[in-house]
């Protein structure tokens, strides 16, 4: 009786091709795509931080300090804008250049090498006198500034070997002389304070974690937040609209399904019988998916307000400008799925391949600044991407509607083209 | 009511088909199907299964393209807006939304078919009572019996008054007493004037319901005309004597042929031209030591007409 039941259920799905070779694909698809984000494939997938470069120094040792920094592989260090044909030869990042470049999301951090930095580059002794380096960053990406801070104090420490010669004879020579008692006294005297500043900062996390304080390095950094203000959290908006397009994708291809269950009814027939023609239908079946979409994000993003505390009513003109284009683009994926599919197990097994596909990419399911650089670039073909660039430029670094332009542009342009793709699939469902 | 091969186009009929053809790949469905139906005519379309009735039916209803021919709805072009205002489809599913009430239903079929605001409230109040579900207006489909649901979904069909319907096997799936108001339903219609095509694979219902009625098989409009017409042309006016026997030593088959039929274990058939043919198949049995058990004369129907032309029983 058991293998009865077994046997049905296996001939039930063979006989669905398409949800038979799903079953298989999707779980591989998506190993793959984890596999590519986290397991580091291979060199070229290593995410890589951006990081803007300003040298207010222009000595001898900032630029040695900007070369080894280049060819650090864990940093993209970019000291100049991207060349244009109005500007072949762009300028040098200034600090204000710099600030306004991260706060308009072209990289996540800049670091401004101070002036003074070739005449005392680095410090052994808590306190000592040391030039200060300035990070620049968007909180929404946590780690930049991070590896930004560790890897110039490594880059410091293991690429500029005259510098330190230079440093640790001049330390050896203010420190100890000629090795006299008082000479030992002296170093003893350090090596004391060095300890007593690593003892204070295991009892004191907090001052541990502040690089700014005591030893902090051979060289002093600041973090200066740059982007959000006092907003509470920078991820609010990313997560309600990441989650969200992830689920509107799901509701809108469950909608667009809608048509697969009337053509099964029938009642596909009997409408297209009437005085409805197929462009009507998907049309009206359109509307009904965006105004459904846009209801959804609605809510989501009220939840958003009403929970954390995201700064949603000062931003309603560029939510509203930012949830309409993106409900129309995921209505228009709802529309092609269902016209591509001929059964509802098909369209489960296929839209949830590829919506899951899109969200991991899109950034929907994790942070885009755990992603590789390949990956970043296969998530601009995704919606949840367009969609979290546009909620982060409104919630996040306050921009104007106009500054959407982009992400409107791209969010409408594909939902036209994948409605008319949809469309000429819709022909089978017209006649015999 | 006739085949548009044998006869003149008449002016605006209800329907005007002239040599379909529809192929599937290698497969052809319709073969050249012509025809004609009059005005008030309730017209039945049987066939065995395959024989290109589903076909036919949704060429008429514009969801199926012919490869050639051409179908006219009171004129208009299949797909016109025309042919869609004068062509009411009741298909054989239940085409309907399950999660809507009765009257949600009626209110979106009807603005599909163009109506709104007083005229489709007149036409949901009028669809309501001619399916006799007013009192289940505002029930959802899927709490209905099956009758009603057979009968909402006709009345989905018809809201906006069309002149020709076209009933595809309205009953499957009903009970007696679903299926007698459904009869009744369709008569009011017919009462009314309108122009029914009616398909069923119930023999009782044909002869019930249709005035003419048209065999199609392979393709092709086999057979055309009134129920008397169509038994008279296959059969003329000869009966069906059937005369069952008790095994003996007589070659049965041998002696069925000399009296002009076929013989099948004990039982044999013959053809007779009067019922009183009966006494001198009874004397010549006699003679020849046949011990009869039982005679039955029967009279050609329907199902008769649809077996001899087909080779298949209405609902094989």
């Amino acid at each position: 009786m058991i293998f009865t039941i077994v046997q049905t259920s296996f001939r039930a799905l063979r006989r669905d091709r398409g949800a038979f070779l799903m079953a298989f694909i999707l779980p591989i698809g998506f190993f793959t795509i984890f596999g590519f984000v986290f397991g580091g494939m291979n060199a070229s997938t290593t995410p890589r931080v951006s990081v803007l470069l300003v040298d207010q120094d222009r000595s001898a040792a900032s630029r040695e300090l900007i070369r080894a920094l280049e060819r650090e592989p864990s940093l993209d260090a970019i000291t100049h804008p991207k060349a244009t044909k109005d500007d072949p030869h762009p300028a040098d990042y200034t600090e204000a250049a710099a600030e306004a470049a991260v706060r308009n999301g072209d990289a996540p951090a800049a670091l401004v090498i101070p002036s003074g930095f070739g005449e005392n580059p680095i410090s052994f002794a808590p306190g000592g006198h040391r030039p200060t380096f300035t990070i620049l960053h968007d909180p929404s990406d946590p780690v930049a500034a991070q590896v930004t801070a560790g890897l110039l104090q490594k880059t410091i420490m293991t690429s500029l070997p005259l510098m330190m010669a230079e440093a640790g004879t001049k330390y050896f020579t203010s420190w100890i002389g000629r090795l006299t008692p008082e000479q030992q006294k002296q170093m003893q005297g350090g090596l004391a304070q060095l300890k007593e500043y690593e003892r204070e900062r295991n009892a004191n996390p907090q001052a541990k974690a502040d690089t700014a304080e005591g030893f902090g390095g051979f060289v002093k950094v600041d973090l200066r937040d740059v982007v959000g203000g006092k907003k509470r959290s920078p991820m609010i908006s990313y997560y309600a609209a990441g989650i969200g397009v992830m689920f509107l994708l799901f509701t809108a291809t469950a909608a667009g399904g809608s048509l697969l269950d009337e053509a099964d009814s029938g009642a596909l027939d009997r409408v297209l019988s009437a005085r409805v023609s197929m462009t009507t239908l998907l049309a009206g079946k359109l509307v009904w998916c965006t105004l459904l979409a846009v209801a959804q994000l609605a809510i989501m993003f009220l939840w958003a307000a009403l929970i954390f505390h995201l700064d949603l009513f000062p931003h309603v003109p560029g939510f509203l400008v930012m949830t309409v284009c993106t409900a129309f683009a995921v209505a228009s994926f709802g529309m092609l799925l269902a016209s591509l599919t001929k059964t509802r197990g098909q369209l489960g097994a296929f839209s949830t391949l590829i919506i899951l596909t899109m969200s991991a990419l899109g950034g929907s399911m994790f942070p885009k600044f755990l992603m590789s650089n390949a990956m970043l670039i296969a998530g601009r073909f995704t919606f949840n991407s367009w969609a979290i660039s546009g909620y982060t430029k409104v919630f996040w670094r306050d921009e104007p509607i106009r500054a959407l332009g982009p992400e409107v542009a791209v969010l409408l342009v594909s939902g036209v083209v994948l409605l008319l793709v949809a469309r000429w699939f819709a022909r089978r469902w017209e006649w015999a | 009511m006739r085949n548009a091969h044998s006869a003149g186009t008449a002016p605006v009929l209800p329907l005007h088909i002239e040599s379909l053809v529809k192929r599937f790949g290698a497969t052809t469905a319709v073969a050249g199907a012509s025809l004609e139906i009059e005005a008030g005519a309730c017209f039945g379309l049987l066939g065995p299964n395959g024989a290109g009735k589903s076909t036919l039916i949704r060429s008429i209803v514009g969801r199926v393209r012919p490869d050639s021919g051409t179908v006219s709805i009171f004129g208009h072009t299949v797909g016109s807006a025309g042919a869609r205002t004068d062509l009411g489809w009741v298909p054989q599913e239940l085409a309907l939304y399950p999660l809507l009430t009765c009257r949600e239903n009626l209110q979106a079929f009807g603005r599909y078919q163009g109506l709104s605001g007083r005229k489709l409230d007149d036409a949901i109040a009028w669809c309501l009572e001619w399916a006799s579900l007013a009192d289940r207006a505002k029930s959802t489909v899927k709490t209905l019996s099956g009758g009603m649901k057979r009968r909402l979904n006709m009345a989905a069909g018809l809201i906006h008054r069309p002149r020709l319907i076209l009933l595809d096997e309205p009953t499957v799936g009903v009970d007696p007493q679903s299926r007698n108001r459904i009869f009744e339903m369709v008569e009011a219609l017919h009462a009314e004037g309108a122009t029914i095509i009616y398909t069923t694979h119930y023999m009782e219902e044909a002869e019930r319901l249709c005035d003419t009625i048209a065999v199609i098989d392979h393709g092709r409009i086999i057979a055309l005309g009134s129920k008397e017409a169509l038994v008279g042309q296959v059969f003329g006016t000869r009966s069906w004597v059937t005369m069952r026997v008790a095994p003996g030593p007589v070659d049965l088959a041998a002696w069925a042929a000399v009296q002009g039929g076929t013989a099948q274990e004990n039982t044999v058939l013959v053809s007779v031209e009067r019922p009183s043919a009966i006494g001198a198949l009874l004397e010549a049995a006699a003679r020849d030591r046949l011990e009869v058990l039982d005679v039955t004369l029967q009279r050609p129907n329907l199902e008769s007409v649809f077996l001899h032309l087909t080779g298949k029983e209405l609902r094989a």
